[in-house]
């Protein structure tokens, strides 16, 4: 049996380092699959954590949905050949002081200030199981649910007048 | 069990780094794909109190996070696609007209 510190640094090490393939890669596709291996990482931290639906739920529209239109579109537009140009000079020292500043205030809330979480109680079976968040969404949260539908209708019309062929006299 | 920081901490990184691949990259889907990572992270924070006080409102909000994320990022993409029919370029730095 692994101890689940050892399986824990394993996963965010893979999380970490595809996060930095991203942010570093020149090509927009190396970029996207890393993408795709940080969500998978991320995926099975869910099922260390007691969230089997939500871990597969991420596989399937994270991974298998969001990326597979990331992916998509970068072929559509030949993005992965982007030129690099000048940037403005002050504008990456500036980005990643701000990001150390971040991570230290990060570190200090974290573990210096910290808060007493509750301990890790076992969970019992069902925590997580698709019929317990699947009772909660019909039940507690049955109205965020409906406006969820009613945002990806919108979404699709967005997306399909966003997308139209402009080449009528009329402009739509 | 690891100690719930070491989640939030791990989530903490994550976020800083998609933000600074939202300051520093200049292709407009590769900006894209770092506000995914950064809404990621927060999924990643609310699964991990969800674990920690035993409640499942946690991961239904995740569910609800990676609803509005698949609707932004199809707005989002046909909006690169539109921009991308026009000025034939997805560099930020050239996109700084608001009547092109």
């Amino acid at each position: 049996m692994i101890p689940d510190i050892i399986l824990f640094i394993l996963l965010a090490l893979v999380a970490v380092l595809s996060a930095l393939g991203l942010l570093l890669s020149k090509n927009a596709v190396y970029s996207a699959l890393n993408l795709i291996l940080n969500f998978s990482a991320v995926a099975v931290l869910y099922l260390i954590l007691g969230a089997p639906f939500i871990a597969l739920a991420q596989i399937t529209v994270y991974a298998g949905a969001i990326m597979v239109l990331f992916l998509f579109v970068i072929m559509l537009l030949g993005a992965e050949r982007l030129p690099s140009a000048a940037t403005l000079p002050w504008q990456r020292p500036l980005a990643i002081s701000s990001a150390v500043l971040l991570a230290v205030l990060a570190i200090y809330v974290i573990f210096i200030r910290p808060v007493t979480f509750p301990g890790a109680a076992p969970l019992t079976p069902e925590f997580g199981s698709p019929f317990e968040v699947g009772t909660l969404l019909f039940d507690k949260y049955l109205l965020p649910f409906e406006i969820i539908s009613v945002l990806l209708l919108v979404a699709m019309i967005g997306v399909i007048v966003l997308t139209r062929r402009r080449d009528r006299k009329n402009r739509g | 069990m690891v100690p719930i920081e070491y989640y939030i901490g791990l989530s903490a990184i994550l976020f800083i780094l998609g933000a600074l691949g939202v300051l520093i990259r200049r292709n407009a889907i590769i900006i894209f794909m770092s506000v995914e990572l950064m809404l990621n992270a927060a999924n990643l924070v609310f699964v991990a109190f969800a674990r920690s006080f035993q409640s499942l409102d946690g991961q239904v909000f995740v569910f609800f996070v990676m609803g509005v994320a698949a609707a932004e990022v199809a707005v989002g993409l046909a909006l690169i696609v539109a921009i991308f029919h026009t000025k034939q370029s997805i560099d930020v730095d050239q996109m700084h007209n608001l009547g092109g």
